[in-house]
């Protein structure tokens, strides 16, 4: 039994300590938009904020989150796909089968948050989920759509 | 085509099930069930259904079925501005809904082929989804003339808004629906479709359908499914192709928590069943199993590529494909000789979505649940698997995580999970394959080798080709019938058809011979985006680049001194030459190379700009890649299934290659086979030239050019060629 913060409500989860923050996200509270894709935090699919940090959520077990850890997921990013990566995909038209790019938004917005004018560099660095629908040239076109979005609302 | 009364018997063959599926139906019950249709596709209200492709509803939205699979390549957008275009209904009213394969039968195949590969989609229904917009467009305007008693000649129609400016009336397709549904349809010989060259809605670039639900986490895919009673299942099939299953002791994982049983799912799988996957997955991985490896655990890449290397100068069983001229004699006599062995490996497809299936199974229901790029083959490995006929049968299918060809044919997840439910009578079960089972049990790209030699003249022209292609045959693995005498395959030579259309050798050579030698091996092998465009496309454009320079002609010229006959192969190249900047300076330590071949009725070209540094570090830049693909439904779209085919085919070049040892595949997962990333990912530039006069595809035409272009700005680069894939393994310096 674990207490977790997911998008700011409190979740009781009955799962095992080693039971990987990902599946008890799909399978015991029910938020499905969150991927699994190697289990092995290498291709990001299952990528969430905690305490706005990205982390591959595959790889966090349940028993290292405390209760006040504040884990948000895609479906907790933002009301109404109003953030600026969920404003700028749209707009570039990136999603091919989808599938990774909901650890690609929270990858981007986590990058956002941290350094607000990423250069193509900084991009390569941070945004290393994989896609196998290959939208990586329109992802780096998002995420500069993205800071730019950001910085005039600012 | 046989007419039978009947939907086909439980047990059916593929063929007897195609058959069927044209004729058989009748008394069955019409509806669409699409109980997990996302909300950016679900029908806002029952409307009426005016014929099989537009159902309009009272609010003025419009309704189009979609009976191809979307698995990102875009072509549920295309065929619904297809429709809408013939339609005239605005594309601001478009919805789009799936249809099932049960259904299709069931109205005896009103919407054709299900099958979503060979870059297909749009080609090969292009022509009666246009029909189907235009039919109820009619009828929805002669719904209007006879409510108002006027000539149907006398009303116009735009964005679904029916005007009679005479007498200065107007009504929408919403409320003339119901009438025009009760309509006989003219017939569709009749229509004349619009001019392409006058689209307004089709042919523009407009935005993916369903993006929105794509972006918040909201679309269910067949993965995010669940059901009331759901069990979930996790599966492990003998780690060698061909061993056997001997035994498991289930009482090894039995106080494990929520493991409801492990089952045997066929000769040579097994699985866990559970409350929730992870205890599945668990389960599995301490399941004490036993299993019998058989004579394929003595197989590795050495044995594979020994093989193959003999196939190279083998003299029986050899498939002469093109034999014009006499080759061997002109090359023999030629002024100058270039001789090249090219290598390629196995490549997995690897969704990012694994192979999953929700099966549920009663005394007289068989359902699934699953992303397919083949419903209907998936509802006859249903029917097959169940024991159940296909009228008892149901496919409801979801978009695909990806499908690069994994999930057409080979329906073996689908056959799994029906196996597995079997076993739990009418409580559905959600199978889902780990990442290690889905690169160690792909149907993968198949491995080959390529000799060719060429002969130049004393005036530096090609007056001889020979080109032998040594490797394991997709059709020997999947369709062995489809194979002439057992070993005359010639899908395996893809891009060097004599025929024009479909996959033509763009070049005229005096003495030409093209050979296949099928080395066949244990590894499951099937369709890989692209298929065998890639390696051919590789095999014969690097090559043409050796020769090219062994003469001393610009890579450019000298292919364009043999395209004299093939006007929209030179067409292409020389769009791509002019946009890529062919000849013009380029920055210090950065080199071009050019590449042209055809796929999939559409005609591609490609050029690459490419570093290498003093230690060996390959840098793509810029790509130029451009197709001629008829008519261009989408160009926004195209240009994306053109930069994913780049990500694929530059991923696969700079990365990707499994290897066999003791009878299995040895790469498992992400850390111990690398995929390209977005850092990776060079400046993409897309040339979209149709000419208006055929319909290609579009999904997997250019990945054929990306490799070679690369390669070849390469061999520019350093001097010397790469001659084998991927280029990991190659030492520049």
């Amino acid at each position: 039994m674990a207490k977790l913060n997911i998008n700011g409500r409190t979740r009781d989860v009955n799962v095992e300590a080693d039971t990987p923050l990902l599946w008890a996200i799909r399978e015991q509270v029910g938020l499905t938009g969150t991927k699994y894709g190697c289990g092995v935090a290498q291709c990001g699919a299952c990528s969430v904020h905690i305490n706005g940090e990205v982390r591959r959520s595959c790889s966090v077990p349940v028993s290292t989150v405390k209760p006040t850890d504040k884990i948000v997921t895609i479906e907790g990013l933002s009301r109404n796909s109003s953030h600026p990566v969920q404003k700028a995909w749209l707009e570039v038209d990136v999603p091919q089968c989808g599938y990774c790019q909901s650890g690609q938004l929270m990858a981007a917005a986590a990058l956002l948050k941290k350094n607000p004018n990423p250069s193509d560099k900084d991009i390569d660095e941070a945004m290393t989920n994989i896609c196998r629908c290959g939208t990586y040239q329109r992802i780096r076109a998002a995420v500069h759509m993205a800071a730019d979005m950001a910085k005039a609302k600012a | 085509m046989k007419n039978r009364k009947q939907a086909a018997p439980a047990n059916a063959s593929r063929r007897k099930f195609i058959i069927s599926t044209a004729a058989a139906g009748g008394g069955l019950a019409v509806g669409f069930n699409l109980p997990f249709a996302n909300a950016a596709t679900k029908a806002a209200a029952p409307g009426a259904e005016v014929n099989a492709w537009v159902v309009i509803n009272p609010d003025n939205t419009c309704v189009i079925r979609i009976a191809r699979s979307e698995m990102g390549q875009g072509t549920e957008t295309g065929l619904a501005q297809l429709v809408a275009e013939e339609l005239e209904c605005g594309w601001k009213n478009v919805r789009t809904e799936f249809v099932t394969p049960g259904n299709n039968l069931a109205r005896k195949r009103v919407w054709g082929e299900m099958g979503t590969g060979g870059s297909r989609g749009i080609r090969t229904s292009e022509d009666y989804v246009r029909r189907g917009g235009a039919i109820a467009r009619l009828m929805l305007l002669q719904a209007a003339a006879d409510e108002w008693k006027v000539p149907v000649g006398e009303l116009t129609v735009a964005d679904g808004v029916i005007t009679h400016a005479a007498s200065k009336r107007s009504t929408t397709y919403g409320k003339v629906a119901a009438a025009a549904a009760k309509l006989t349809p003219p017939d569709a010989k009749s229509i004349k479709l619009k001019d392409p060259r006058t689209w307004t809605v089709a042919g523009q670039p407009i935005k993916r359908i369903g993006t929105p639900t794509r972006l918040d986490g909201s679309l269910v895919y067949a993965i995010d499914l669940k059901l009331p009673g759901m069990l979930n299942a996790a599966i492990k099939a003998c780690p060698v192709f061909g061993g056997k299953l001997v035994s498991f002791d289930e009482s090894s994982i039995a106080k494990m928590p929520g493991i409801k049983r492990a089952v045997r799912v066929n000769d040579y799988t097994v699985a866990v069943v559970a409350d929730t996957w992870w205890h599945a997955k668990k389960g599995l991985e301490a399941l004490k199993m036993v299993w019998d490896e058989g004579p394929n655990a003595s197989q590795s890449s050495a044995t594979i590529a020994e093989r193959l290397k003999e196939g190279l100068t083998a003299t029986t069983n050899v498939f002469a494909f093109r034999n014009e001229g006499d080759a061997p004699k002109a090359i023999e006599g030629a002024a100058k000789k270039v001789e090249a062995v090219y290598t390629t490996p196995f490549v997995p497809h690897i969704t990012m979505e694994p192979m999953n299936c929700t099966a549920r199974i009663t005394a007289d229901k068989a359902e699934v649940w699953v992303a397919t790029q083949n419903a209907e083959a998936s509802l006859a490995a249903l029917s097959e698997q169940s024991g159940l006929p296909l009228d008892k049968c149901e496919v409801y299918k979801h978009v695909l995580g990806g499908g690069f060809g994994r999930r057409g044919g080979p329906q073996d997840y689908v056959r799994q999970a029906v196996d597995i439910a079997k076993q739990f009578p009418g409580i559905p079960v959600k199978m889902i394959w780990s990442r290690e089972e889905d690169m160690t049990h792909d149907f993968y790209r198949p491995i080959s080798q390529c000799k060719l030699t060429a002969g130049l003249d004393a005036d530096n022209k090609l007056v001889g080709l020979h080109v032998r292609v040594s490797g394991q045959s997709i059709n020997a693995w999947v369709n062995p019938s489809a194979i002439p005498d057992g070993y005359k395959d010639d899908r395996q030579l893809q891009g060097w058809d004599y025929k024009p259309g479909d996959a033509q050798l763009g070049y005229s050579v005096p003495n030409l011979r093209i050979e296949y030698a099928m080395r066949n091996t244990h590894v499951p092998v099937g369709a890989w985006r692209g298929v065998n465009t890639n390696q051919n496309g590789l095999y014969m454009e690097c090559f043409i680049e050796e020769v090219a320079r062994a003469a001393g002609v610009d890579s450019l010229e000298f292919r364009r001194g043999m395209m004299a006959k093939f006007p929209k192969h030179l067409g292409v190249l020389n769009a791509v030459a002019e946009k890529g900047d062919w000849g013009k300076p380029l920055p210090p330590g950065v080199f071009r190379g050019i590449a042209q071949f055809m796929g999939y009725g559409s005609y591609s070209a490609a050029t690459a700009e490419v570093s290498v540094s003093p230690t060996g570090e390959v840098k793509v830049h810029r790509m130029v890649l451009g197709v001629n693909p008829g008519h261009a439904v989408n160009p926004h779209q195209i240009a994306a299934q053109i930069e994913g085919g780049a990500v694929m085919g530059l991923s696969a070049l700079m990365f990707e290659e499994l290897t066999v040892e003791n009878g299995r595949i040895k790469q498992d997962n992400f850390h111990a086979y690398p995929v390209m990333r977005l850092a990776q990912m060079p400046k993409i530039e897309t040339v979209i030239v149709p000419t208006f006069d055929f319909w290609g595809g579009i999904g997997e035409p250019t990945i054929c050019v990306v490799r070679p272009a690369v390669m070849n700005a390469i061999f520019a680069a350093t001097g010397k060629p790469v001659r084998a894939e991927p280029l990991k393994n190659a030492k520049y310096v």
